[in-house]
């Protein structure tokens, strides 16, 4: 795995984002089947054997931690890892901790997927993990952040290239959110209890719960996005100026849009109301950067035909611009009324999951593999084409199944008769949302068929590769 | 014991207040260090950042300065500006 040029000082450390981009091809492949297998309970829920460790109770946690944590966390390891060195004409600072952040996130995600089954859970959305585990996140965390920031602080170009922003406010803000919600006093080495209870707990919840969307799903991924859109395109990001604008605008508002996940709870009228007016604000921003991200093809948009990277990086921010519109509305309180706890919470999620995390993940990765091993290409540039299509139909199938269950639960719910009585039993509703989740799991099955096709060409690229460690630029040119 | 209602906000607004600051502490920095006096350059520079170690000849328009063509040998071509 060591450069044709011997020095290991001078050329860059290609190894942890090898690690990463491969382990994030194979904890999509894990976290996606359990996905579709929970689609599957949903539609029959008496599929799978009756032990506790296969109900879709424990397995629901597991498929968000697989996807979230696993997927996405080694996605955004190996390309800020790949960014912050190319982009700073650095080594990262140190081959060891960038090692242990590698192994150290590995044994999280087994812990994890070992814990969660067995029915150990703080309870808390997206942060389930029990607190043995937590430190050990945290002790990760804190060594990314040292490894990330010492190679912005070791760079040779005095510019941060915009992508390290977002990194850089992704792994700062993520140890905070990740610190305070996950506080907690031990009973045992396998349960804990929070250090908040009530509405208070609820309010810290989603204050996390929201912010992990806002800075894990979409400031870390919007840095993929600012490097490999214009590296895939051949051509400049359409305004740096505007990209500047997007991050700073992005991270001085997106604080307070949690309280949209409490509407008609305990929590007081003035906090819920303050988080819907944060989350109409953050559509500005959002959409500046999309348009931003789409315009840079202005000029090569005929590279769009050809190319199946550029399609999925391109449709990846197609995907962020409907979700970042679709939340917004949805936070509006009289929508939330008829959205809030239906499927079309669901919906959206994945049209910012699948959509826009997913494609700018697999979008990147396509891009990143070949050069890390020393390859000019994928093994197969029509098996990115397929997977392209396949992964395309099999969102629209799920966001557009959920949209219609969601809308017709939320309707069947507040039904109500002439003389006041509920006109639909709620086993009604989830009967009628039978079909829905059928094609839902379709749209599953697609997404997890592609995920595989890339699996194959992952394998086929690397497979008798000779892994490369690219040299550093020489520092006489490192001056802007 | 009586409790306040939402005392959670004792937390949560200072820390807000603390992370606003830091923010605009960072965005002092930034100014401060000539980070945002170009705005047309690192969109430009990112892209003669040369990775495509083994790619054959690139559009001429992209890379002005590179030499290295299909050679055919592994070695780099990450010299892209003289």
């Amino acid at each position: 795995m060591q450069a044709a040029a011997g020095n290991p000082e001078e050329t860059y450390n290609y190894r942890v984002v090898r690690q990463f981009a491969i382990m994030t091809v194979v904890w999509g492949v894990v976290g996606m089947l359990v996905g579709v297998i929970i689609a599957a309970q949903l539609a029959w829920p008496e599929l799978l054997p009756s032990v506790p460790w296969l109900s879709y109770g424990r397995l629901r946690p597991l498929h968000t931690n697989a996807v979230i944590f696993a997927f996405g966390g080694c996605a955004l390891f190996a390309t800020s890892y790949y960014i912050v060195q190319r982009t700073c004409h650095a080594r990262l600072i140190s081959d060891r901790l960038a090692g242990f952040t590698f192994w150290g996130w590995q044994a999280v995600i087994v812990l994890a997927a070992v814990t969660l089954p067995l029915g150990m859970t703080q309870g808390k959305e997206y942060a389930e993990l029990e607190w043995p585990i937590d430190l050990l996140i945290a002790v990760v965390w804190v060594s990314y952040a040292i490894v990330f920031f010492g190679t912005i602080m070791k760079r040779r170009i005095p510019h941060i290239y915009v992508a390290n922003w977002f990194f850089g406010a992704f792994i700062l803000t993520v140890a905070i959110l990740h610190i305070v919600n996950s506080a907690a006093s031990p009973a045992s080495l396998t349960k804990s209890y929070s250090a908040y209870a009530g509405v208070q707990d609820a309010m810290i919840q989603w204050w996390y719960g929201h912010n992990a969307v806002g800075f894990f799903l979409t400031a870390g991924f919007l840095g993929m996005m600012y490097y490999f859109i214009p590296k895939q395109a051949e051509r400049p990001v359409y305004s740096y100026r505007l990209s500047v604008v997007h991050f700073w605008a992005l991270i001085f508002t997106y604080m307070w849009a949690g309280p949209h996940h409490l509407h008609y709870t305990a929590l007081p009228d003035w906090a819920q109301s303050l988080g819907m007016v944060f989350s109409l604000i953050l559509l500005a921003p959002s959409w500046g950067g999309m348009i931003n991200g789409i315009m840079t093809l202005s000029g090569a948009w005929h590279k769009l035909r050809t190319d199946p990277i550029l399609k999925f990086l391109v449709t990846s921010l197609s995907f962020y611009g409907m979700s970042t519109f679709e939340g917004p509305m949805m936070s509006i309180k009289t929508v939330n009324a008829l959205s809030h706890y239906t499927d079309w919470t669901i919906g959206h999620v994945h049209s910012g999951a699948l959509g826009w995390v997913g494609m700018i993940t697999i979008g990147s990765m396509y891009y990143l593999i070949p050069r890390l091993f020393g390859r000019t290409e994928m093994y197969s540039v029509r098996a990115i084409t397929l997977h392209f299509w396949v992964a395309t139909i099999g969102i629209v199938l799920y966001i557009t199944a959920m949209w219609i269950a969601g809308v017709m639960q939320g309707l069947m719910w507040r039904a109500v008769n002439a003389d006041g009585t509920l006109t639909y039993t709620f086993v009604e509703s989830v009967k009628a949302s039978w079909p829905y989740y059928v094609v839902r799991l379709v749209g599953g099955v697609l997404y997890l068929g592609g995920m595989l096709i890339m699996c194959w060409n992952v394998w086929k690229t690397v497979v008798g590769s000779r892994p490369v460690d690219a040299p550093i630029p020489a520092p006489a040119m490192a001056h802007a | 014991m009586h409790h306040r209602r939402m005392d959670i906000l004792y937390l949560l607004i200072p820390l807000s207040v603390v992370l606003a600051i830091a923010i605009g502490a960072a965005f002092w920095w930034a100014v401060r260090n000539d980070q945002f006096e170009d705005m047309e350059g690192p969109a430009h520079r990112l892209l003669l950042d040369d990775d495509d170690r083994a790619k054959p000849a690139r559009p001429p328009e992209a890379l002005p300065g590179d030499a290295s063509g299909p050679t055919g040998d592994r070695g780099p071509s990450d010299e892209p500006r003289q």
